[in-house]
C-alpha cells in the first residue's frame, strides 16, 4: 500500500505541472515586481538599476497615499456592511419559508462580470436618462446629485454597486454557516429557556465567529484589490477622486508606461495585502475558537 | 425537538395572549417585506437593462426610464451580434473558458490527489503555496507577467490568457476539491492496491470517477470566473481577433456611447450564458461559492 502510494515519479508527475505553472505565473512575478520597482524603466527603453529611488518617491507621493486611503475606505465600508449581510442571513436561517429562493435571488448580481455591472450602473446613474435620478425627481428631489462626476460622492456611488454585487455572496456563506450549527445545541439552549433572540446572539453567533473572521479578510483584502468596476465606471476620476491602489498602478504602468514606478506600486499593494491579512488574523485571534 | 422543549413552548403559547401572536405575525410580515424589497433591488436593475435593450433612442431619451418599450426592438440583438465583432468575442470567450476550465480541473485534480492520498514529505508546504495564492493581488504580478509574455512572444496570444486563468484559479479549485478528496474512504484505494493496480490506475479508474460531482461544482465556478475576467485580456491582448466578450463589450460600449439599445443588447448577450447556467445549476454554484471561500 505505502509503496504504491509513495511512488516518487508519480508524485512528481501529478504535482510538478501545476506547481511550475503557479511559480511562473504567480510567485516569480511577485518577486520580480519588487525587483523591477528598483529600476528606472519607462516605455520601451531598457531598464536601469536605481536602487530604492522609486520606493522613496512612492513614500512621498501624495497620489499614492490618496489611492491607498480610498482602497482602505472601501475596505472599511465593505467590512461594516458584513454586519448587514449577517443580519439578513440570520433572518433567512430562522424559520423563513422560501429562504432558499431568496438567497439565490440575492446571489444573481455576483455572477455578472464587473464590466457588465459597471456599464449597467453607469446607466442607472446617468444624470438625464438614468433610473435613479428619474426616481428621485419623481419623489420631488429638485437637483439630484451627479453621482459619478461629483468628486465628493463618487466613491460612495461606486460602493453601492459593490454592495449590490457581493451581498449575495456573503449571505450564502453566512447562511451555510448558520445552517451548520447543530440542531442539538440549539435545542439544548431552548430547553434551558433561551429565547429565540438569545439563541441567535449567544449560541449561533459565537459558533460562526471563525467564518465571520474569514469574511472580514475576504472583504478587506478584496477591497484592496478592487479594480475592474472602478476602471470601467470612472477610470479613477474625476480628477483621481475614485483612484484606488490597483487603478493607480495600472494607469502608471499601462497608460503612462512607467513600468518601474508601476512595479513599485504593485509591490506596495502586495505588501499591504499581506500585512492586512496578518493583522486581521492577529487581531481576531482568540485563544480558543468556541466549540460545543 | 425533544418533548421537554415542546412542553415549554406550549406553556409559553398558552401563557401569552392572542395579541402577542398578532404582533409576531406582523413582525414576520415586516421581515418578509424587507426580504422582498431586497430581492427587487437585486433583480430590478437587470430587468431594467433588458427593457432598455429593446428600446429606441427616442424612447430612452424622450420618455420615462421606467416605461415599457412600446415596440420592442428585437433587431438590436442581431445588429450588435454581427456589427461590433460581438460574435467573434463570444466565440473567443467560449473557447478560452472551456480550455482554461479543463486545464485547471485536470491539474487541480492531480495535485489534490497527490496531496490528500499519497505520502510525501513536502505535501503540506506545497498545499500552502497553492492556498496562499488566494490572497495574492493579481495586479502585483501584471507588469512582470506582461514583460515575460512579451519575451516569449505570447503577447496578443490566447495562450497567455489561458495560462493566467489556470494559474490564478488553481487555488480556489484545489480548495473546493480538498474536502471531497479527504472524505473518500481509504479502503477504496487499498482494494485497488491489493488488486495490483498502479497509482495511475487508482487515480484515473477509481478516484477520479468518484469525484464527478465536485468536478461539476468546480467547473461551473471556474466557468463564471473565466467568462467574467477582464484585466488579463485587457492587458495581454491587443488585436480584436483575440479579445473576449468582457473586453470587447467594454470597447464597444465606449464607441457607441449614445445608442442605449445597442449597449443594452450587448450587455445582455454577455450575461445571458451566465444566467442560463445559473438557472440550470444554481445549487452547485451556491455550494461551490460557499465551499471555495471559507474552508481555508
Amino acid at each position: 500500500m505505502k509503496a504504491v502510494m509513495s511512488n516518487r515519479a508519480a508524485i512528481a508527475m501529478y504535482v510538478l505541472p501545476a506547481l511550475l505553472l503557479i511559480m511562473i505565473i504567480i510567485y516569480v512575478p511577485l518577486v520580480l515586481t519588487g525587483y523591477y520597482g528598483m529600476m528606472d524603466w519607462k516605455g520601451f527603453a531598457p531598464m536601469k538599476f536605481i536602487g530604492f529611488g522609486n520606493y522613496n518617491k512612492l513614500i512621498h507621493d501624495s497620489m499614492f497615499w490618496k489611492s491607498t486611503y480610498h482602497s482602505v475606505l472601501l475596505g472599511i465600508f465593505s467590512t461594516l456592511s458584513l454586519f448587514i449581510y449577517l443580519a439578513v442571513s440570520m433572518v433567512l436561517a430562522s424559520r423563513i419559508k422560501g429562504a432558499n429562493l431568496f438567497r439565490k435571488i440575492y446571489l444573481i448580481p455576483m455572477l455578472l462580470s464587473s464590466v457588465a455591472i459597471a456599464q449597467l450602473w453607469s446607466k442607472i446613474y446617468d444624470p438625464a436618462n438614468g433610473m435613479l435620478n428619474n426616481l428621485l425627481m419623481a419623489f420631488g428631489v429638485e437637483n439630484p446629485p451627479l453621482w459619478l462626476s461629483d468628486p465628493n460622492i463618487v466613491l460612495y456611488s461606486i460602493f453601492v454597486p459593490i454592495v449590490w454585487q457581493y451581498a449575495g455572496f456573503y449571505i450564502i456563506i453566512y447562511y451555510a454557516a448558520l445552517k451548520n450549527v447543530s440542531e442539538e445545541v440549539v435545542e439544548a439552549a431552548t430547553i434551558d429557556g433561551a429565547t429565540a433572540w438569545q439563541v441567535a446572539t449567544r449560541v449561533k453567533l459565537p459558533l460562526i465567529a471563525p467564518v465571520f473572521k474569514v469574511t472580514i479578510i475576504l472583504a478587506l483584502v478584496g477591497s484592496l484589490k478592487y479594480f475592474d468596476l472602478i476602471f470601467v465606471m470612472t477610470g479613477g476620476g474625476p480628477n483621481h477622486a475614485s483612484e484606488v491602489m490597483a487603478s493607480y498602478m495600472y494607469g502608471e504602468a499601462f497608460s503612462k508606461y512607467n513600468f518601474g514606478y508601476g512595479s513599485a506600486i504593485g509591490f506596495a499593494l502586495l505588501v499591504i495585502c499581506l500585512l492586512m491579512t496578518w493583522l486581521i488574523r492577529k487581531l481576531t485571534a482568540s485563544n480558543e475558537d468556541v466549540q460545543y | 425537538m425533544s418533548e421537554l422543549a415542546a412542553r415549554k413552548r406550549s406553556d409559553a403559547d398558552s401563557g401569552t395572549h392572542v395579541k402577542a401572536r398578532w404582533v409576531g405575525r406582523i413582525g414576520f410580515g415586516i421581515l418578509y417585506l424587507i426580504l422582498g424589497i431586497l430581492a427587487v433591488i437585486q433583480i430590478y436593475p437587470l430587468l431594467w437593462l433588458f427593457l432598455f435593450s429593446l428600446k429606441t433612442n427616442q424612447e430612452v431619451f424622450g420618455m420615462s426610464p421606467f416605461a415599457l418599450p412600446q415596440n420592442p426592438q428585437w433587431g438590436n440583438y442581431p445588429k450588435v451580434w454581427s456589427q461590433g465583432h460581438i460574435n467573434l468575442y463570444f466565440l473567443n470567450s467560449v473557447w478560452y473558458t472551456v480550455a482554461a476550465v479543463v486545464l485547471t480541473i485536470v491539474l487541480a485534480s492531480f495535485v489534490t490527489f497527490a496531496i490528500t492520498r499519497m505520502h510525501w514529505k513536502l505535501s503540506k508546504l506545497v498545499l500552502g503555496l497553492f492556498i496562499i495564492g488566494l490572497m495574492i493581488p493579481l495586479h502585483s504580478t501584471l507588469i512582470p507577467l506582461f514583460n515575460f509574455f512579451k519575451h516569449v512572444n505570447l503577447i496578443d496570444n490566447p495562450l497567455s490568457v489561458i495560462l493566467s486563468y489556470t494559474a490564478f484559479n488553481l487555488p480556489v479549485t484545489i480548495m473546493i476539491l480538498l474536502g471531497f478528496y479527504q472524505a473518500i474512504p481509504r479502503e477504496i484505494e487499498e482494494a485497488g492496491v491489493i488488486d495490483g493496480c498502479s497509482v495511475h490506475r487508482i487515480f484515473f479508474r477509481i478516484v477520479l470517477p468518484l469525484t464527478t460531482p465536485v468536478i461539476a461544482t468546480t467547473a461551473i465556478i471556474n466557468m463564471i470566473y473565466n467568462w467574467n475576467e477582464f484585466v488579463f485580456v485587457n492587458t495581454f491582448i491587443s488585436s480584436d481577433r483575440w479579445k473576449t466578450l468582457t473586453v470587447g463589450v467594454n470597447n464597444f460600449v465606449g464607441q457607441y456611447l449614445t445608442d442605449w439599445g445597442a449597449i443594452g443588447a450587448t450587455l445582455m448577450i454577455s450575461i445571458i450564458p451566465i444566467l442560463v447556467a445559473f438557472l440550470l445549476l444554481s445549487n452547485r454554484i451556491v455550494e461551490g461559492l460557499a465551499a471555495g471561500s471559507v474552508k481555508g
